[in-house]
């Protein structure tokens, strides 16, 4: 399916058919009891939407990230105290409370995952995409994190060690993906542009510059 | 609860499908749910715990067959008829049953940012955390009917503590309306070959975010 953002509420149909699916009919369905009621305002429904689909996302992280990269007195701070360095940038909200970062070196690589559900730091990633939420993902990240990392296109040395961290509790984890060679003179914005989500949930690295597909 | 929610570790479900380009909501009425469950959340009915635990407690065939976010609607109705915010007929019936009064204010516009601000599960409250970071600590072999943030693939395994997160609400209790009952909360790293035996691949390890009382020296 494409869906661009400038039509973020009309896709209430099945992939391949005009018919409503039988979700939307009964969310909408949901909705319209719950205004009569009045219980939700569906003014305030459309502003939570505007928030998670325009103003947060990967780019939080990606600008946290670059500045980690540049900033080395920033860089310590957010790895002593997440929370609070991210907290600086103004990054904070709902499934961001309490915020652990991991950095990635050449013989140490990080994983995020939530076996039991869904939980991904909202403030700094946006809402994760299906594939973290999927069961192929949560079942096999903790079971077998190597497979899972080549199937995304990563074969990582038998001497690097990965660590995963499955989401138990309301601490969200970050993971500071490595500085790709090559980017020695870029400004923290033209680094922040390199970053991709699934760097940040530990599910790729980042390729050496000029080589990055922005996600 | 030993449910379909906990699968950390099962095989069988395929390779992990990345999608391209991927939109923040896949269709209009995904992103409607998402907004309606987070306004009747500002209602205070209910706590994150007990919203995880609505979805845990869908039959596991069912669980499956669902997307991510037909479960939760599933959960948000689930909780909205325990509370009593709505009724069973009335979502059947998509209108209010006669006679239903008319509550107010529901959330306002200018009261979203609000509503998505922090909620913290970390508690102000004096305690006296049993480990330090380095200590060897063994789970519980524990299988409760309720909530529980212990997976069943980190149940009776040895680990080392590597953080002391300070003290969280218990999901346990919180998720039954039975307290926030905030306790010590640890970051524990286990081997790979002590969660997934012999065979695991060296230089692998998980670790999770343990409560104190799922916890006991090693």
């Amino acid at each position: 399916m494409t869906h661009g953002h400038e039509h973020p509420h009309s896709h209430d149909h099945d992939e391949h058919s005009d018919v409503p699916s039988d979700a939307a009919l009964r969310v909408k369905a949901l909705e319209s009891l719950l205004v009569e009621k009045g219980l939700v305002d569906p003014a305030a429904l459309d502003a939570i939407i505007e928030t998670y689909e325009r103003k947060i996302g990967p780019r939080n992280g990606a600008k946290i990230v670059a500045r980690a990269w540049t900033d080395p007195a920033f860089k310590q701070r957010l790895l002593d105290d997440a929370t609070a360095a991210i907290a600086e940038m103004g990054f904070v909200g709902r499934q961001g409370e309490h915020m652990v970062a991991v950095e990635n070196t050449p013989k140490v690589h990080n994983m995020v995952v939530c076996t039991l559900c869904s939980c991904y730091p909202w403030p700094v990633l946006g809402l994760p995409p299906v594939w973290y939420k999927s069961e192929p993902y949560r079942s096999r990240a903790v079971i077998n994190p190597r497979g899972v990392l080549r199937e995304f296109g990563l074969d990582l040395d038998t001497d690097v060690e990965v660590r995963v961290w499955d989401s138990t509790s309301e601490i969200r984890y970050l993971v500071l993906p490595e500085r790709p060679a090559g980017t020695e003179g870029l400004s923290e914005e033209q680094l922040a542009d390199l970053v991709t989500r699934d760097s940040m949930i530990g599910a790729e690295k980042l390729k050496p510059a000029g080589k990055g597909a922005r996600q | 609860m030993n449910g379909i929610h906990d699968m950390g570790g099962m095989h069988g479900f395929g390779p992990v499908e990345r999608e391209a380009n991927e939109p923040v909501f896949h269709a209009g009425w995904e992103a409607r749910l998402f907004a309606v469950r987070h306004a009747m959340g500002a209602w205070g009915k209910w706590n994150i715990d007990g919203s995880r635990y609505a979805r845990e407690i869908i039959p596991p065939a069912e669980y499956l067959r669902m997307s991510y976010y037909e479960r939760w609607l599933a959960g948000l109705i689930t909780q909205m008829i325990e509370v009593g915010l709505v009724t069973r007929e009335e979502v059947q019936n998509g209108h209010p049953s006669p006679g239903a009064k008319k509550a107010t204010p529901a959330l306002a516009p200018d009261a979203v940012d609000r509503v998505l601000a922090r909620s913290p599960s970390l508690r102000d409250v004096p305690v006296s955390p049993r480990f330090k970071p380095g200590d060897r600590v063994r789970t519980h072999n524990m299988n409760p009917e309720g909530h529980t943030r212990l997976p069943r693939y980190a149940r009776a395994k040895t680990g080392t503590v590597v953080r002391y997160h300070g003290a969280h609400v218990f999901p346990d209790t919180s998720a039954h309306g039975r307290g926030e009952n905030p306790q010590p909360l640890y970051c524990v790293r286990f081997e790979g070959n002590e969660l997934w035996g012999d065979a695991a691949c060296a230089r692998e390890a998980v670790h999770l975010d343990l409560w104190e009382s799922y916890l006991e020296p090693a």
